[in-house]
């Protein structure tokens, strides 16, 4: 009998969320004026076909080359309420900490989609999501599925290799070695390293950003350096100052390498792409 | 005289031997084991020896620099005290830190890269800012006819650093995200030089500002009791002042360039050096730099090797742990 009934119950529970669900998604019509401030989903918007219903984008943003002609509205740090309330979304993507952010939208009755930098995975997760929000939830996964299997097939390729432990840097004080910050053993980076073939030489230290010491690095003894560079006029390829560590085996076999390309830290569509040029510079030979 | 000679050898003595107890262990200590009969191995090439490396590259310039900083923040901190007649006074009151900030944020933020004998372009700028900063300063200390009001040096300062401070706001704004992330990692403090480079071009004004700082204690006393008294004792005091601030600013501009803007150490190491020795420049100036060498090396030891081997800030350590011990102290002071 009381089994019964807390069946009963559960499935009347089950009706009632999903009534819930379907409410809120017809209340939750399709977003047609979205503000993103985000690069990563401003891209994921315009590669799930939904590009035209972006109306303003965040300081950071530069890809694709269409976001040059929209309006700018701020950014993590200096998000402008006034300009993306006057844009008249009927949705603004966010990073999730914009507390102050999204308290002023909730005063304006507009809605928002939180976004927030985790692994590998959620980069995906967050396209389907996202591209059901907005109404576009097909393309969403399309785009998705492709850039899994993209994922997948840089995973097949590096297969069973050598794994090199690698050490993935992306900034350092220019012509020195002070001031090092490295992907640490958590988000994305780590996952793209891990899916390129490379053993993560900070892969138990769990955070996403590392400040590496001289010791460290000379401790953890990398047999590959992979340094990203990404900022508007980051012209020098110059790795010469890695030479101060003549014993870490990456230094002594030159294999010290300068990867170019916001999409290497920007986690969006063009996150497969990144993972397959990592995967060539540390197993040229999988490619051929 | 016979007494403070004596108070000055002991002083000295002692807390010489704390220093070089810093000295000896500190590159003993780190994230990783190290085997010192490896480091020392001259058989093994010094390229294909990691533990050598550790030792010479990673954590001997970490001790060195640790030192020359620390000694070179908490002398200054002891002159601007006296010379400005406040206790809260520290090197970066007069803005020189600040200067030094705004010229390693100018080199990050618009990718300024140049190096002069092996040093980088943002040492070099925040050299050169702090320069700038003293320059402005020291042509306002200048300007006075007569050398009375430290109150007008203060205002000076403080008017500056608050400049600066708005400036280096604005560029912060205009930064890339990953260059904010550049200019917040520079403003932590990093005693890292991964090298003996650096450490040896700081050398150069940091020498000349202690050779000027060694021969101030003296006036410092008088000027500290009051600038009236000081002339009355035949003192010039202009000249000694601007003495002051060339040496303390020379050796702040040298150790923020080396190190970063480390906080605490200049205002507080004085401080708890006068709580043990007195007021006595001749043994307060000394007694600092020894201890403000000593204590930071420790604090980098603890920033480098508290967690493992992810690193704390070296500025969080020194505020952390000066900060309890100069309230124990005063707390002492005060029962």
């Amino acid at each position: 009998m009381a089994a019964v009934s807390k069946t009963a119950m559960t499935r009347a529970g089950r009706a009632c969320a999903a009534a819930v669900a379907l409410m809120a998604a017809a209340l939750q019509a399709d977003a047609t004026r979205v503000v993103s401030i985000i690069p990563a989903t401003t891209e994921m918007l315009f590669a799930m076909d939904a590009g035209n219903r972006v109306v303003g984008v965040g300081s950071y943003d530069r890809f694709p080359s269409e976001v040059e002609k929209l309006p700018r509205v701020g950014a993590l740090l200096d998000p402008d309420v006034e300009r993306i309330i006057a844009l008249k979304p009927d949705l603004v993507v966010l990073y999730e900490t914009q507390a102050e952010l999204r308290k002023s939208l909730d005063r304006a009755g507009i809605p928002y989609y939180a976004y927030t930098h985790r692994g590998l995975a959620d980069i995906t997760a967050t396209m389907r999501s996202l591209g059901e929000r907005v109404g576009v939830a097909a393309q969403a996964k399309a785009l998705a599925d492709r850039v899994e299997r993209q994922l997948a097939d840089v995973r097949r390729r590096v297969a069973g290799r050598q794994r090199p432990r690698t050490l993935l840097v992306f900034g350092r004080d220019p012509g020195s070695l002070r001031n090092i910050d490295a992907s640490g053993g958590d988000g994305f980076l780590h996952d793209m390293l891990e899916a390129a073939g490379a053993a993560d030489v900070l892969a138990n230290v769990h955070q996403q950003s590392v400040q590496m010491s001289t010791e460290m690095v000379l401790a953890r003894a990398p047999d590959v350096i992979l340094e990203l560079r990404y900022a508007r006029d980051d012209g020098s390829a110059d790795v010469s100052a890695w030479n101060a560590l003549p014993s870490v085996p990456a230094v002594r076999n030159r294999r010290v390498y300068v990867l170019r390309g916001e999409e290497f830290v920007v986690p969006g569509p063009r996150v497969a792409a990144a993972t397959e040029r990592l995967a060539r510079t540390l197993h040229p030979d999988a490619f051929k | 005289m016979a007494p403070i000679r004596r108070r000055l050898i002991v002083t000295l003595a002692g807390f010489g031997a704390l220093l070089i107890v810093a000295l000896v262990t500190g590159p003993l200590i780190g994230s990783t084991h190290i085997s010192l009969a490896r480091v020392f191995d001259r058989s093994i090439p010094f390229a294909d020896n990691s533990d050598a490396q550790i030792f010479f590259i990673a954590r001997l310039p970490r001790v060195l620099a640790a030192a020359l900083v620390g000694a070179a923040l908490a002398a200054s901190g002891v002159v601007f005290q006296a010379l400005l007649r406040n206790p809260l006074a520290s090197p970066d009151t007069l803005g020189v830190a600040s200067g030094a900030t705004l010229g390693a944020m100018l080199v990050i933020t618009f990718h300024l890269s140049f190096d002069v004998f092996g040093i980088g372009a943002t040492p070099l700028a925040a050299f050169a800012g702090s320069a700038g900063a003293l320059a402005i300063v020291y042509a306002i200390a200048a300007a006075r006819r007569r050398g009375t009001s430290s109150m007008v040096l203060l205002l000076a300062g403080v008017a500056l650093t608050n400049v600066l401070g708005a400036v280096e706001r604005f560029i912060q704004i205009i930064a890339d995200y990953t260059e904010t992330l550049r200019n917040v990692r520079w403003m932590m403090g990093s005693l890292d030089v991964g090298g003996y480079a650096e450490i040896l071009a700081s050398m150069v004004p940091l020498s000349i500002a202690f050779v000027i700082i060694l021969a101030l204690p003296r006036v410092l006393d008088l000027i500290s009791v009051g600038a009236e008294a000081a002339e009355s004792r035949g003192v010039d005091v202009r000249r000694a002042e601007r003495l002051a601030l060339l040496g303390a600013s020379l050796s702040t501009g040298a150790a923020v360039s080396l190190g970063g803007p480390l906080p605490f150490v200049g205002i507080i190491v004085p401080h708890i050096v006068r709580l043990l020795v007195g007021a006595d420049h001749r043994l307060v100036l000394p007694a600092s730099a020894l201890i403000g060498a000593a204590f930071l090396i420790v604090c980098d030891l603890i920033a480098r090797t508290a967690f493992g081997a992810v690193e704390m800030p070296v500025g969080a350590v020194t505020a952390i742990l000066g900060g309890p011990f100069f309230l124990w102290l005063l707390f002492r002071r005060l029962r």
